[in-house]
């Protein structure tokens, strides 16, 4: 009992040096002999029913699943237990928006290609599987869900504003971004009080994340002050704020709530999962108002969806490696997007019926699921990420747009924002 | 030291005795070595949850340490030398003083004022004095999220109130001046009242018999206020100030909490990004541990010498 006592106390003292993880930390063999999983997840990844059903094929697996909440704090908790050298999951969830983060640390996750089952080829879409392969080649992680970008408007203020508002109609107006901010002139001076979009931000990432070189070149140098292509959606982006376009509404902020509910925007970039918050914002007495079509300018985009890696901290990582081929294995996807609506990026789950088939009755009984695996296919390619690229787009980019909407001048903005790309790339 | 005479006194003598008997030497270790035990919790905990993060945070700053990075690089001094070239770092640390102004100064002004109220014979005493600690027992989270949307930029009802006086909306969010208000009354509506009470105590304390004599000698009852109250209540108002100077310095919930869509940037330009924000930001965005370190440690030092020289100050001005 005694000497019980003494390595726990130890135990405590050397884990708080975080060296070693003691017991219960990490994988280990459980007392009953099964190998225990340990998987990290954030939001809903969908996959309780999944865990039970693998464990029933392999009984010699018990697998426990760690949930936060928002993927923030997850993201949060996984750098620190990797700078910290311990304490990380067998499987941890990575969410797209941290990815330039996870590939300046690929070193510390295991190359899936090495230790990982055979997996078929072309499991997944192409452009999902390059933006997690590291220039030296290795996989760090198996896909999971993505948010295919399409747009979602307003029938009732399309209408009233004179535009097309069917869903095949409208797609002329969404062709290019030029023909966006072109029907947007028209829809303002049109319908006085209501904006086009909800904020220049919304906008701008999802065009940038189209350029085929982005903050960094494939050399990780920071190209922010040469790259026109960037100026030139930026140049875009603030003239439409500047004619009254924006209706300036930080995104995911109570006003936004409110602007959704008061209809004071009539377009809205739309990841698959962006449905979701409409509905819930704009309250069932917007309902029938808004739809949403299978076009987006200048083709697809994306935004979200997750990966599943395997850190070397594991000590089960073959084991561990095999359940994650297995939960994003295209049969797995179309449950959990049954389950909790994940879009898969699995091509085989994007013909599934179940998916081809699920509607959505807020937005008129709209195909959701099709509409969206068409625009998962218009993606050609991921866009490189540097190693500061979220917290370029996060904490530069995105509030420099909101000063311009607070009255800065387009000019000055960009003159900070470069220099805070700048700093935080250093 | 009684322990360090006897054992004098003993001398050689007893060495060359025989041992002591077993429980004799077992209470002599227990005199020794019990009083370190009975003060060993504070040092061990002050140790290990004070005084060991205080340095070792002074350690990392002395590294390029960015969380998860292979090996963090020994740069001597050259996170101080970037921090105090860092135009927002200074900029933070404006925001911060000017927050800290904008709450602390009317606080403690209002909350005199209310402990003076409350001082009076009042009816139903308690229920008012319950009263003003309400916002205080409220949970800080959910008030920051109220006076976020109290104080929103395009549909908050402050702006809806400042209109019927015809006043135009003022942006909270893109004003300077106008965030720090902002973030200022929240900090003045959670504290005033707790530091009410704190001074309403030391004023029931002040003896009556002084203000009888005043009374005899015919002084007002503002006289008696500024000739009697506010002096003899200078101790504690040292200590009101002293805590909410380091309170106000280390501001951080409020204007994290402000920011609607939840950034750590303290507004589209940092207009209200304060230190801990910056270090907050630094840390656990930037992911740089080294220059959250020096961040840290430069505030520390801050708000030492504000408090000290707040309390020179107060204490000078009791004379």
């Amino acid at each position: 009992m005694r000497h019980r006592w003494v390595s726990v106390l130890i135990c405590a003292a050397v884990s708080a040096a975080a060296t070693t993880a003691c017991g219960s930390g990490g994988a280990s063999q459980s007392a009953d002999g099964k190998t225990e999983l340990t998987i990290a997840t954030f939001n809903e990844f969908g996959y309780e029913e999944l865990f039970k059903e693998y464990e029933a094929a392999h009984p010699d697996v018990k697998i426990t699943q760690r949930k936060t909440g928002q993927g923030q704090p997850h993201h949060q908790n996984l750098f620190t237990k990797l700078g910290a050298g311990s304490g990380l999951a067998d499987i941890e969830g990575v969410e797209e928006g941290y990815l330039s983060q996870v590939m300046s640390k690929s070193g510390q996750f295991n190359d899936l290609k090495e230790i990982g089952p055979k997996i078929e080829d072309n499991r997944w879409l192409q452009w999902k599987t390059d933006a997690i392969t590291s220039k030296d080649g290795k996989l760090i992680g198996y896909g999971t869900d993505i948010g295919p970008l399409a747009m979602c408007y307003r029938k009732d203020l399309f209408a009233q504003a004179g535009l097309p508002s069917d869903p095949e109609g409208v797609k002329a107006l969404f062709a290019t971004w030029d023909s966006y901010f072109a029907a947007g002139d028209q829809f303002i001076a049109k319908v006085p009080g209501v904006a086009w979009f909800d904020s220049a931000a919304q906008v701008y990432n999802a065009m940038h994340n189209q350029l085929e070189t982005g903050y960094y070149d494939k050399s990780d140098k920071l190209v922010v002050d040469t790259n026109a292509d960037i100026k030139k959606d930026w140049t875009a982006v603030t003239a439409a704020v500047a004619k009254g376009q924006s209706a300036r509404l930080a995104a995911f902020s109570p006003e936004w709530n409110t602007g959704f509910k008061l209809g004071k925007f009539a377009t809205k970039t739309c990841p698959s999962w962006m449905l979701g918050v409409v509905e819930t914002q704009a309250g069932p007495e917007n309902k029938g108002k808004w739809a949403v079509t299978d076009a987006f300018p200048n083709g697809g985009g994306n935004w979200g969806g997750s990966y599943l890696t395997v850190p070397k901290q594991s000590k089960n990582a073959k084991k561990a490696a095999e359940l994650a081929a297995w939960l994003t294995a295209p049969e797995q996807q179309v449950k959990a997007f049954k389950a909790k609506g994940t879009f898969p990026s699995q091509l085989k789950a994007l013909d599934a019926p179940e998916l081809l088939e699920q509607t959505n009755a807020y937005f008129g009984d709209v195909k959701a699921g099709a509409l969206f695996a068409t625009q998962a296919k218009k993606i050609k390619a991921a866009q490189y990420k540097g190693p500061a690229d979220g917290q370029i787009q996060e904490t530069v980019f995105s509030p420099a747009l909101q000063s311009v909407e607070q009255g800065k001048s387009s000019e000055e903005a960009w003159k900070a924002a470069v220099e805070g790309a700048q700093k935080a790339a250093k | 030291m009684t322990a360090t005479l006897s054992k004098v006194d003993r001398g050689p003598a007893q060495e060359a005795g025989p041992r002591p008997p077993r429980r004799y030497r077992l209470s002599n270790l227990d005199a020794k070595v019990s009083p370190y035990l009975f003060v060993a919790p504070f040092f061990v905990l002050f140790g290990a949850i004070g005084l060991f993060p205080l340095l070792y945070t002074a350690y990392v700053s002395l590294f390029d340490w960015e969380v998860g990075a292979d090996e963090p690089l020994f740069i001597g001094l050259e996170n101080y030398r970037t921090l105090f070239e860092d135009d927002q770092f200074w900029n933070a640390l404006f925001n911060t003083f000017s927050i800290f102004l904008l709450s602390s100064v009317p606080q403690i002004i209002v909350a005199v004022v209310i402990a003076a109220l409350l001082n009076a014979n009042l009816r139903a005493r308690t229920g008012w004095r319950m009263g003003v600690l309400l916002p205080y027992v409220a949970s800080l989270v959910a008030l920051t999220i109220i006076f976020g949307s109290l104080f929103g930029p395009q549909y908050g009802l402050v702006n809806d109130v400042l209109g019927l006086f015809g006043i135009s909306p003022i942006d909270w969010q893109a004003s300077t001046f106008g965030s720090h208000v902002a973030i200022a009354s929240m900090v003045n509506w959670r504290w005033t009242g707790y530091n009410a009470l704190i001074i309403l105590a030391a004023m029931q304390a002040i003896p009556r018999d002084v203000y009888e004599a005043a009374l005899v000698d015919g002084a007002s009852a503002l006289r008696r206020f500024f000739s009697i109250t506010l002096p003899m209540l200078k101790p504690t108002l040292i200590f009101v100030i002293v805590t909410s100077t380091i309170g106000g310095l280390q501001i951080f919930t409020e204007p994290k909490l402000f920011e609607p869509a939840g950034g750590s940037g303290g507004g589209s330009e940092h207009q209200y990004q304060t230190v801990v924000l910056y270090l907050y930001q630094s840390a656990f965005q930037g992911l740089d541990l080294g220059y959250a370190s020096a961040i840290a440690w430069v505030l520390f030092l801050v708000v030492i010498g504000v408090a000290v020289l707040n309390f020179f100050l107060t204490r000078r001005a009791v004379r």
